[in-house]
């Protein structure tokens, strides 16, 4: 069975293919992805990042380099998923419209997905994949999230973020030290010459006994404490290194914790934060010392992308989901994950 | 485009200046705020990261007995409560590179239907986004206070403000 993925809910245009064998197991055999990063090289120019007329341009060439990679035509293809929501509206149809569209043309099916269940299954794209049950902390610029995931189609919320996402602290505490929007990846960079515990920021929730998070009052501990200062480049460094040390402690706290709780021995760490160095560190410290498997989505299916959508339609389907005949299209913009059903 | 006339604004109050010591008093004005806003009021919320702005829109749904959490709308560029028979939308345009990413995102929709628009970084949008009835804009003290200017734009900001400081002085008072 042959499913093609399409993914545009936000910045990132993705196309793939997923084959899954009578067997059950699944490879993936092409993916084509067009992100700001590359549009920004391709072009040398600043192009608008949320255009929905960019991903109108961009869907049938992604998907015409996803089928020459693997050989495929577009008549082998078996069903069509792609991204329903939640995202922003106008990215999102275009996305829905396309597949829908070429469904109905070749007389193939569809399955429309939430956006987060991609994300949740995306460590089954690796090599050493993790096996069902497991926990998964979705961390992202968008999301922070904790979730039992029991099996495809089988997810529950356990914790999230109160108000602003981890990532979304990274690039706004960085916007602060002046380092640029989106500058996460920059703190992140600098935290890694910083000295440990010279700047201390408060950890909020940590204590909570929920799996609650709330970052946004990290934005003002930085302020406080760099307002009227002269930062050299080692205090920035120390600064940075503060402000890492404290979202990752309280994701790690509360990711053994939902380990823990729910008694499982595997957490799957996705979304672009998942990346961070630090996090990973002292994720697979914590893990050795809790005896449980820590997971990461291969770097390039961290951030949005084609590839987790192909999958989680390929898996849903697997799993004895009905596909939907082509034609009508509904999307949806706000989409709690905890409605999902298989 | 509606008018932003300078004309409209020159017959209305000069504005309101509060003094917001702390986050209790940022969270007091989003409570009263909530009494003194209606649907169709579109508020601007200016003034830098970590200034208060969520944190006064958490307070204004908290006081309109919205329970969950109130997430920033920076990446979703909109969240939507629904309130009784109130909507309230919260947009963020901090991630916008170009304001024609506004009609992009298809966002103008929202603005024609009644609902109360709170609109965080509208300068980012500018020229797109449809003109406020009201801005508050805080300024960091150099206290670890902030100082809010409330700026009507139309007789519906106006009311708002009026309302507001009214409500703000009597629970001011002794009780």
């Amino acid at each position: 069975m042959l499913v093609l993925g399409i993914e545009s809910s936000c910045d990132e245009t993705g196309v793939a293919l997923y084959e899954m064998g009578s067997d059950g197991t699944g490879t993936l055999l092409g993916h084509a992805l067009h992100s700001q990063i590359a549009m920004h090289r391709e072009y040398g120019g600043v192009v608008p990042e949320l255009a929905s007329r960019d991903h109108i341009r961009r869907t049938v060439p992604l998907l015409r380099q996803a089928l020459a990679d693997c050989g495929r035509t577009l008549e082998q293809v078996d069903a069509i998923a792609y991204t329903q929501g939640p995202g922003l509206a106008g990215a999102l149809l275009v996305g829905a419209a396309f597949a829908e569209g070429l469904a109905t043309a070749l007389g193939k099916p569809t399955v429309p997905l939430h956006h987060l269940e991609g994300h949740l299954l995306s460590p089954l794209l690796s090599a050493s994949p993790p096996r069902f049950p497991f926990v998964a902390l979705l961390v992202s610029g968008g999301h922070t999230q904790i979730m039992r995931v029991s099996g495809v189609g089988q997810y529950e919320l356990l914790g999230e973020t109160l108000d602003d996402a981890a990532g979304e602290a990274f690039d706004k505490t960085a916007k602060l030290l002046g380092l640029g929007y989106p500058g996460g990846p920059a703190l992140a960079r600098l935290a890694e010459g910083g000295k440990p515990g010279a700047v201390v920021f408060p950890r909020p929730m940590l204590h909570s006994g929920d799996l609650d998070f709330s970052f946004s009052g990290l934005k003002t501990a930085v302020l406080t404490y760099v307002r009227g200062k002269e930062l050299d480049e080692q205090a920035r460094a120390d600064v940075c290194r503060g402000i890492q040390d404290a979202i990752v402690d309280v994701l790690v706290t509360k990711a053994l914790a939902a380990v823990k709780k729910t008694g499982m021995q595997q957490l799957v760490v996705a979304g672009g934060v998942g990346a961070n160095r630090e996090l990973r560190r002292r994720l697979n410290a914590k893990a050795v010392k809790a005896r449980i498997q820590v997971y990461y989505p291969e770097l390039e299916f961290c951030t949005d992308n084609g590839a987790m959508i192909a999958l989680a339609g390929a898996l849903r389907l697997a799993a004895g989901a009905q596909a939907k005949a082509a034609g009508p299209i509904a999307i949806r913009p706000r989409w709690p994950l905890s409605e999902l059903t298989l | 485009m509606p008018d932003h006339s300078e004309s409209a604004a020159q017959s209305l109050n000069p504005g309101q200046s509060l003094l917001l010591a702390n986050e209790a008093a940022t969270q007091a004005l989003g409570t009263a705020l909530a009494q003194a806003a209606g649907p169709g009021l579109v508020i601007y919320l200016e003034g830098d990261l970590g200034a208060g702005k969520t944190t006064l829109v958490r307070a204004l749904l908290r006081a309109l007995g919205h329970t969950g959490p109130v997430k920033s709308p920076t990446y979703a560029l909109v969240e939507v409560y629904k309130l009784s028979s109130l909507y309230l939308y919260h947009f963020d345009f901090y991630r916008f590179e170009s304001p024609e990413e506004f009609v992009d995102a298809g966002l103008d929709d929202y603005f024609r239907q009644g609902a109360l628009c709170l609109v965080e970084w509208p300068d980012k949008a500018a020229g797109f986004v449809p003109p406020p009835d009201l801005v508050l804009a805080f300024r960091f003290r150099d206290d670890d206070g902030r100082d809010l200017q409330l700026q009507p734009h139309s007789p519906g900001g106006e009311q708002c403000v009026n309302a507001l400081m009214s409500r703000l002085s009597s629970d001011a008072g002794p009780c």
